[in-house]
């Protein structure tokens, strides 16, 4: 049967990882290249760069890790931060990457993800959604979230300056031909607080293409939490496993134990 | 020994290529070629067709290259020279692909390309991510490969096939998915072994050494 797989994720810039991965055996921890082989190694379902500048200067280091990870890792790689353009996508493909993750760029213009999903597939367009709770009802659950953009700053806006309701952009999105979405809780991103459960479950129970739950990994419960309360198809995560605390193969244990299908061999 | 991989501007090379590379450094013995040129075709000693996307768009763009589907077919059909298809580049061994259209495929392997329809709802269409292989059928190609393994998968059309002793291996998702398709010197699979890790890397040099 079809497996949960486990995501880690890189903010890269300039080249460089940005948080630093602490394993042992790592010749460079701040190269991408040699993260990317270290979580090969070690059982990562698919590998993730997001390039969090993504200025025009350096969109060339970006194809070339893609060119230098594809080299050396044969699983699936996804590379995000500042796709703008299905020549944007293009270019990451030839590079390397096996999908292309939109984000503002999407929220700007719906129909991006349709031009790259005719062009080049469903399969390799991923959309990330960044977003957060705006509404609670009266026992204080979670009753509507909004998307942002830049890092979680800029709550985006329609044309008539409403907040953009997830859900609705979630559902379009999938009708434009995005293959997957990497849904973010900005609420929740570094808190360690876990995912935002009642986000992810609406959406990923609205959409019948995968999500990604990202945003607030701070154990292995949460990870189990994403799946079996979130309904999630993936979950991402950066720092449990950059900084060492738990191995991609403790948490792939933890959540099979859990009864979650796993990928183990 | 030269193996070509057919680009017909179908999705991603890049990964393929670099697998097919390594398995064949690995083995001491032949060179990869991504082409789209018939004459290189022509004179392969194996071919490797690739491609992700929709059945009929892959279809029309492989067409649109004068020369090159005659070319393949001719290798593969009327000398024999070892054949691989991945994702689409398997789906298009069928008699016909039904997604959006009805599309005509090569027919060397008959049966249909219909979507996944899981009888779960909860069951998301892509089928997407490792799922494992269930072999029913030995072949040199997968040598090496047991019932279990982990493959990588992203595709929401599969390939039902007519005959079931053209079907070496499936994969469950709320119904059988078929994996792998063979038939003389061809073989298809829907996943991607560029993408699978140690199993898929163990089929690509098979497939390097395979003289059916």
């Amino acid at each position: 049967m079809l497996k949960t797989r486990i995501i880690p994720c890189l903010d890269v810039a300039d080249g460089r990882v940005v948080k630093g991965v602490n394993f042992v055996d790592l010749i460079d921890a701040g190269d991408p290249v040699e993260s990317a082989r270290a979580y090969d190694a070690a059982g990562a379902d698919e590998l993730c760069f997001l390039d969090i500048h993504a200025t025009h200067e350096n969109r060339g280091t970006m194809y070339d890790l893609a060119t230098r990870t594809a080299e050396q890792c044969f699983m699936p790689l996804t590379i995000g931060g500042g796709v703008r353009t299905t020549e944007d996508v293009r270019n990451l493909l030839l590079a390397g990457a096996d999908k292309v993750s939109f984000n503002s760029a999407a929220v700007a213009d719906p129909d991006v993800i349709a031009r790259a999903a005719d062009h080049f597939g469903s399969q390799c367009i991923v959309c990330a959604i960044d977003a957060k709770t705006i509404e609670w009802d009266a026992e204080g659950n979670p009753t509507k979230w909004a998307i942002f953009t830049h890092g979680g700053r800029k709550a985006a806006l329609d044309k008539d300056g409403h907040p953009i309701d997830a859900v609705e952009f979630a559902k379009l999105i999938e009708s434009k031909g995005a293959g997957e979405i990497l849904l973010t809780s900005m609420d929740r991103d570094g808190t360690r607080a876990g995912f935002n459960i009642a986000m992810t479950r609406t959406i990923a129970d609205t959409v019948n293409i995968p999500v990604i739950a990202s945003g607030g990994v701070g154990n292995l419960d949460h990870l189990v939490e994403g799946v079996t309360e979130g309904h999630a198809s993936a979950v991402l995560a950066a720092s449990i496993f950059h900084f060492g605390d738990y191995t991609i193969q403790e948490a792939k244990e933890y959540m099979a134990s859990k009864g979650i299908p796993m990928r183990l061999n | 020994m030269l193996t070509a991989l057919v680009d017909y501007d179908s999705g991603n090379l890049h990964s393929a290529h670099k697998a097919f590379e390594r398995m064949a450094r690995e083995r001491g013995e032949g060179t990869i070629v991504v082409t789209s040129e018939p004459d290189v075709v022509a004179k392969a000693d194996r071919i490797v067709l690739p491609g992700d996307g929709a059945f009929p768009a892959c279809k029309k763009q492989l067409f649109d290259y004068s020369g090159l589907f005659e070319a393949i077919s001719e290798a593969v059909t009327e000398k024999g020279r070892p054949f691989m298809g991945i994702c689409i580049g398997m789906q298009m061994l069928a008699t016909r692909g039904l997604e959006y259209e009805e599309t005509k495929g090569f027919d060397w392997i008959g049966g249909e390309v219909v979507k996944i329809e899981p009888s779960d709802p909860a069951l998301k269409v892509p089928h997407m991510g490792w799922n494992n292989l269930h072999l029913e059928g030995a072949h040199p190609v997968l040598e090496g490969i047991e019932t279990g393994d982990h493959a990588y998968f992203v595709h929401s059309y599969h390939f039902k096939v007519a005959d079931p002793a053209h079907r070496l291996a499936y994969v469950n998702y709320g119904e059988e998915v078929t994996a792998i398709v063979a038939r003389d010197n061809i073989i298809g699979t829907q996943f991607h072994p560029e993408k699978s890790q140690r199993a898929g890397l163990r089929i690509v040099s098979n497939f390097l050494g395979w003289k059916p």
